[in-house]
């Protein structure tokens, strides 16, 4: 039995942040219908990277909302609303991403659905929280970044602030959105009662900085400094960071400079006494560790490297990785068909349950494409407004 | 009256170690539950001597205060019959038993699921791998940068005329963390529901491939087109112009997915009104963001602004830490607080990022001196225990 079955989540949220928690839920064993207007449905559908859809909506919406069912609604009809609030009385979780003030205006805030369903789990995603000078800016990933100072832990000394190459903020604001909901729900169990769980875009990227930003509080406000080359952690002391060898890339993880330098034959590496000094003279070492490594091939490298158990990796592409024994054994893909036969290869879920990885083969739907289902498995048009 | 924390009551016994495990025991100490680091003599929890920039905070490292407040500590030699005994007891009484050892160390220690589920059938046992439990990297080790650099992720950042360019900070870590903290949370749901316990696995390469899922599911998509990143002003190796960071002449900016020829409008730049056609917009995208990247050198980060959000293209400024915390917006969050050590130490560090019934998460328990609690633990146990015979 998956862990949420029998939970019915509604989801109004769009784009990506409250929706990839939508697709953890669901994934997780909940029933999540998406709540989308007649027509065009959620703006999501729109987006589209490397311009590829399938029938009317981008890729991308389709690989975020897997897994859900639909239900088209006019939030500002009455007859609309008045079904929403009938699915909401049977509704376990509920989550929406406006801004703040657009619920209060159609009557679907916490304040009314608490009273319709003192049960349920009310979650809202914002970009920046409801108040202050940032809460009415789009929370877009990229500015989160920006705003943040990730932008500066990124890429080499000299380069320009260099942003995470993938939407960071809204794939980690929706992890803790799904964190808060089970919360909730465990408690749930005790006390019956529901919960408003909030949370933004800017305080999931600055709680992913916890580490270094706790650093930059005690160490009295040193900013970050990246390396001169091959970067991998501001923080970090030589070796950590990527190098070219003869052929390709290698990675090196933290070490012990006087065991690499031993283990490599680099003896140069021994000249600096003392793990402060791996820190304190880090592009120097990594200059002359960098030199060394052209030397010879990075499969050469790893054959000396791995067997003395230093913290070592080729680095791959995407064709060489999604190719690879090691990536074929973690069975990580599924096949969903949309209703109009379009197969779709994309990931499963990355967790796993009682030794089983969870795979749905549900496709994205299309908009309100579950409308009768819905109606007839909640009871939404017989009688509503007067029935029991 | 207090809030509830949604986790109250919750016993997690965390053999843990570094950051992907301890990230889940922080976020489930913070939404409320008990948490007990078992930690071996004398070192302890290795992240404890993970100095970085050569900070040292009252004997430990900065990142492990940082990443072990709110939790307690108790020291066990788990290859000694007392220690172990000890162990089985908290084990026992645990809701939830995590760790991160490699595939096969738990066994051997005899505290994996089978021999837990025996002592405490309704145990939600998490455990975390870099690789999964089978295939040639099974036995490889699980550290953040090996990781990013196997699964493709490095070739996402930075600009196209760069070699690869990891992320800077341990994001397959972090997102491993989360991602166990979610199954423990949903099989205690179940729990809540059913009374049946559950085991918990996620893998580093799994949580960093579903991290990527967006961009694996296109190249699928592609039929497996190479990912290239814009040569210059690299944001999303699979976004169109303008989507990236550009020079100013007085500082930086950041510009999110925009209409080319709207800006060309807006800012005045003429080169821009000839692309009109969506699809050029990545076609054609290093031209793009060249022609865009010279014509903003010739403005400051204000006038570009001022002329560009009430437009309401998604734009923004480039915030250092320092001006961060000295802005409004973040000020208002009050993400920074105050925690004390046992011996009164204090330090400053981040809040929980979830608020739960309009209130934030706040804990003022530092991190744990190396086995500060295993005395108040024992006793604690053994009267539990004689009350329970």
């Amino acid at each position: 039995m998956k862990p949420l079955e029998n939970l019915v989540v509604l989801e109004f949220c769009q784009f990506m942040a409250g929706p990839s928690a939508g697709l953890r839920l669901a994934d997780l064993g909940a029933r999540v219908i998406k709540i989308e207007r007649p027509g065009k449905g959620e703006s999501g559908r729109q987006i589209s990277i490397k311009n590829l859809f399938s029938g009317d909506d981008g890729i991308v919406f389709h690989t975020i909302n897997r897994n859900k069912e639909s239900y088209a609604a006019d939030l500002k009809s009455p007859e609309d609303l008045k079904r929403i609030k009938k699915l909401i009385e049977q509704a376990d979780v509920m989550t929406h991403n406006f801004r703040p003030g657009v619920m209060e205006k159609i009557g679907l805030d916490y304040e009314t659905v608490k009273a319709i369903n003192p049960r349920i789990v009310y979650g809202v995603v914002t970009g920046y929280g409801n108040k202050g000078p940032w809460a009415s800016k789009p929370g877009q990933d990229l500015l989160l970044q920006s705003l943040s100072g990730l932008s500066y832990l990124s890429g080499d000394k000299n380069d320009a602030p260099t942003p995470f190459g993938l939407a960071v903020a809204d794939m980690l604001c929706g992890a803790h959105f799904v964190q808060g909901i089970l919360a909730a729900l465990i408690r749930r169990g005790k006390t019956k009662a529901g919960a408003l769980v909030e949370v933004s875009l800017l305080e999931s990227i600055i709680d992913f900085q916890f580490e270094v930003i706790t650093t930059y509080l005690n160490d009295g406000g040193k900013l970050p400094d990246r390396a001169m080359r091959g970067n991998g952690h501001a923080y970090l002391s030589a070796p950590y960071g990527v190098y070219k060898t003869k052929d390709r890339y290698l990675a090196l993880a933290m070490e012990d400079l006087d065991t690499l330098g031993e283990t490599l034959g680099c003896y140069e590496l021994l000249e600096y006494k003392g793990s402060d000094s791996w820190f304190v003279y880090r592009d120097d070492i990594m200059r002359k560790l960098g030199l060394f490594l052209k030397e010879r091939t990075t499969a050469e490298w790893l054959a000396i490297l791995e067997p003395a158990d230093i913290w070592c990796a080729d680095i791959l592409n995407y064709e060489e990785f999604l190719n690879h024994a090691g990536y074929k054994a973690l069975q990580m893909e599924q096949e969903t068909v949309t209703a109009t036969g379009d197969r779709i290869r994309t990931t499963r879920c990355p967790i796993r349950i009682d030794g089983e990885r969870l795979f749905s083969p549900k496709p994205a739907p299309m908009v309100g494409q579950h409308v009768k289902d819905i109606e007839r498995d909640f009871n939404l048009s017989a009688g509503y407004g007067n029935a029991s | 009256m207090l809030m509830i924390k949604p986790l109250e009551d919750i016993l997690v016994v965390d053999f843990s170690q570094f950051l992907s495990g301890p990230s889940a025991s922080l976020r489930l100490a913070d939404l409320g539950a008990r948490v007990i680091k078992v930690e071996k003599p004398e070192t302890g929890d290795i992240c404890r001597q993970l100095y970085v920039s050569n900070l040292i905070m009252n004997g430990d490292s900065s990142v492990f205060h940082a990443i072990n407040r709110n939790k307690e500590s108790f020291v066990a030699d788990l290859k000694s019959e007392i220690g172990r005994n000890e162990v089985w007891e908290l084990v026992k009484q645990a809701d939830v038993v995590m760790h991160n050892f490699r595939p096969g160390v738990m066994e051997r220690l005899g505290f994996d699921y089978e021999a837990v589920k025996l002592v405490n059938p309704e145990v939600v046992y998490g455990e975390i791998s870099g690789y999964g439990d089978e295939g040639p990297w099974r036995d490889k080790p699980g550290q953040d940068l090996l990781v990013q650099s196997l699964s493709g992720l490095t070739g996402l950042s930075g600009n196209g005329d760069k070699g690869p360019v990891p992320m800077g900070i341990a994001i397959v870590d972090i997102l491993t963390g989360a991602h166990l903290a979610q199954g423990i949370m949903a099989c205690l749901v179940r729990k809540g529901i059913s009374n049946v316990g559950g085991l918990v696995q996620v893998s580093m390469m799994e949580s960093i491939v579903d991290f990527q899922f967006e961009v694996i599911t296109t190249y699928f998509r592609d039929g497996g087109e190479p990912t290239v990143r814009s040569l210059k002003n690299n944001a999303h190796a699979y976004l169109g112009a303008p989507y990236g960071i550009y020079r100013t002449s007085n500082g930086y900016m950041a510009i999110a997915m925009a209409s080319i020829p709207q800006l060309g409008e807006l800012l005045n730049c003429p080169a821009l009104l000839e692309y009109q056609e969506v699809a050029s917009w990545f076609n054609e995208r290093d031209q793009i963001k060249s022609i865009l990247a010279k014509h903003l050198l010739g403005g400051t980060t204000e006038q570009w602004l001022a002329i560009l959000e009430p437009a309401d293209v998604w734009c923004s400024d480039v915030l250092t830490w320092e001006k961060l915390m000295q802005h409004e917006g973040f000020k208002v969050l009050d993400m920074i607080h105050e925690v004390t050590m046992g011996d009164g130490y204090r330090y400053r560090t981040t809040r929980c990022p979830i608020k739960i019934d309009g209130e934030y998460l706040l804990s003022k328990k530092g991190a744990p001196k190396l086995g500060e609690h295993t005395a108040a633990i024992i006793e604690e146990m053994l009267v539990k225990h004689t009350l329970g015979k």
